[in-house]
């Protein structure tokens, strides 16, 4: 992108060699066949009136393929894990920025480093662990199997949980330490400044990082696989097992079904893919706004 | 001004949550680490297999996890051949070509890519497949190239806004110096801004490494197997350490598959540190040589 009127207008604008735009159209097609194969694939099981995927029942023997249980617990899941999550996030930004005794100054580094960390424990591995540590836990102390809605959402909501809290901090920072001089001189806290005057004044910052939260619980296929059970049905309370869209399109090309359970299939992905692109959109309009003076 | 709660209740609410987190993974840790550290031997990953000749290719590994991680380590190998040239191409032009609508058309695409689930992405490449099946080629089957094209436009995004982000965080100076000098545009990018920038890239390479040896959702719809052996070719089956852990967590039969499969949880999280710490340390070196640019007012 040009920066700077001099380095565009000043020199001989050469354009880029071949290789480069072969790469960058190899790219480009690369997304829109991604996008393209996904939608016509998904196409036949909007106009199908025999086995459509849009019923409530999933018994692919007796001839239902619906996937709505399937829809509604992807949102339920995710909806779940950001309300445990999103929460424990901002507690632990705010600690982060505002915690002023010295004697947590190893505390604060360490939990910065812990945060970095759980960025890079695959969700794999998170969901081995918890299935030999958090499942027998559940089923000791809620009852059931203890492959359920609770145990998926408290799994989630800790992998969102670095995400959200990087876009916290990195939003929240800027103002809190230009407001520090003067609130400081006036006898606020750090806390103070946080709580009244900066948290307020942020709430974009606040969606950004909820809607990045929603977006990475939305689509994560491992844990909720692992965790949930997956019984096809809506649950009703937070013991009871669940199937999340991820989890079903796993199942349904592990088990080579064929013929309409393959319709649900990409009705399912299509599914995936247009909330996934709503949540990127919302993204980018909240980032671009976001540049606007906003200054408390 | 009213609060909430009173200052002590929330100072210690607040230290909850930190401390929440802690004990949380730590707990994780220990727990994985106490259980996967009694099988981390030779016998793990090569079972009664002499390691040499099971590495040189010339005996089959039955009970061990070489087969997965030779299958990992291929994967990654095929996924980065694939993706660094569009991605880097794509991530030089986003910086230094694009005009505006371009930019914001380039972006948007891969924004929407960045943010796509990986089970679509394995869609995608199981879509493609019972397409060629219905079309021109009935043989079509799941395979480690599939698996790989389809990781490679996972990791795409990683590595275009991190070229991206590397070029334009070069300092302006070295810029104005070069045009001054007479490089043209071109040669500019290729003898100045791309050796400067090498760390930051190489960054984000590795960082996408990372990322395609621990996806999972994506090689369970494009091929990936749980007995396979070592990959025979590009069209083949395979193994890999990722899948096997999920499998191993579903169907494992006694105590010495469970022990296989925590160890194979440590190595694939172990390789991941590993990687990550690597695309730290180059990310850092990437910085420090912008910095040092600054500092000292001439190339370190």
């Amino acid at each position: 992108m040009p920066r700077s009127n001099f380095l565009t207008e000043n020199i001989p604008q050469e354009t880029a060699g071949p290789w480069l735009w072969l790469g960058t159209v190899l790219a480009m097609l690369g997304v829109f066949c991604l996008c393209v194969m996904i939608v016509v694939a998904a196409l036949p099981a909007f106009f199908s009136h025999s086995h459509s995927p849009f019923e409530w029942v999933w018994q692919p023997n007796q001839g239902h393929f619906g996937i709505l249980p399937m829809c509604v617990g992807t949102l339920l899941l995710s909806f779940s894990s950001l309300a445990l999550g999103f929460p424990w996030a901002l507690a632990i930004a705010v600690w982060h920025l505002t915690e002023e005794a010295s004697a947590f100054a190893h505390a604060k580094t360490a939990v910065g480093a812990l945060i970095r960390f759980l960025t890079t424990i695959p969700t794999v591995v998170l969901s081995f662990a918890a299935v030999f540590l958090l499942t027998p836990f559940l089923r000791l102390h809620i009852g059931g199997t203890g492959f359920c809605l609770l145990g998926a959402s408290l799994m989630v909501s800790l992998l969102i949980l670095p995400t959200m809290i990087l876009v916290l901090e990195s939003g929240l920072k800027g103002k809190l330490e230009a407001l520090c001089p003067y609130g400081l001189a006036l006898g606020f806290s750090r806390y103070d400044l946080l709580r009244y005057c900066v948290l307020p004044q942020s709430v974009r910052t606040l969606t950004q990082a909820a809607v990045l939260g929603f977006g990475r619980a939305l689509g994560d296929t491992l844990l909720p696989l692992m965790l949930a059970g997956n019984a096809p049905h809506v649950p009703t309370r937070v013991n009871e097992s669940m199937r999340t869209l991820s989890a079903h399109m796993a199942l349904v090309t592990a088990n080579e079904v064929g013929g309409s359970a393959y319709n649900s299939l990409f009705a399912a992905g299509l599914f995936l893919l247009g909330t996934s692109v709503v949540v990127t959109l919302i993204l980018r309009r909240l980032a671009r706004t976001d540049t606007s003076p906003e200054r408390p | 001004m009213h609060a909430m709660f009173p200052p002590t209740l929330r100072v210690w609410l607040l230290r909850l949550a930190p401390l929440l987190l802690l004990l949380i993974v730590l707990g994780l840790l220990f727990f994985l680490v106490q259980k996967g550290h009694s099988a981390l031997s030779l016998n793990l990953l090569f079972g009664d297999t002499p390691p040499l000749m099971a590495v040189l290719g010339q005996a089959a590994v039955w009970n061990g996890l070489w087969p997965a991680c030779a299958g990992t380590l291929y994967l990654v190998l095929l996924t980065l051949l694939l993706a660094l040239f569009p991605g880097l191409c794509c991530g030089i032009y986003l910086a230094e070509y694009a005009n505006r609508r371009s930019a914001l058309g380039i972006g948007l695409a891969m924004d929407i890519l960045a943010g796509t689930p990986s089970i679509v992405m394995g869609l995608f490449g199981f879509t493609l497949i019972v397409f060629l099946r219905r079309t021109f080629c009935p043989s079509a089957n799941t395979s480690l190239l599939l698996s790989a094209a389809c990781l490679a436009l996972l990791v795409l995004p990683n590595i275009v806004s991190n070229t991206r982000e590397a070029l334009a965080a070069i300092p302006r100076e070295l810029r104005i110096t070069a045009l001054a000098l007479g490089l043209g545009k071109n040669a500019m990018i290729r003898h100045i801004l791309l050796p400067q920038a090498v760390h930051g890239i190489a960054a984000g390479v590795v960082l996408a490494l990372a990322r395609a040896a621990e996806d999972t959702a994506v090689i369970m719809l494009t091929g990936a197997v749980a007995n396979s052996g070592l990959p025979a070719g590009l069209l083949d089956r395979f193994e890999a350490l990722p899948f096997s852990i999920y499998y191993t967590a579903a169907e494992y039969q006694n105590a010495d598959e469970l022990a296989s499969g925590f160890g194979a949880a440590l190595i694939l999280l172990a390789l991941s540190a590993l990687l990550v710490f690597l695309a730290h340390l180059l990310e850092r070196r990437f910085l420090q040589r912008s910095r040092g640019y600054h500092a000292t007012g001439h190339l370190c």
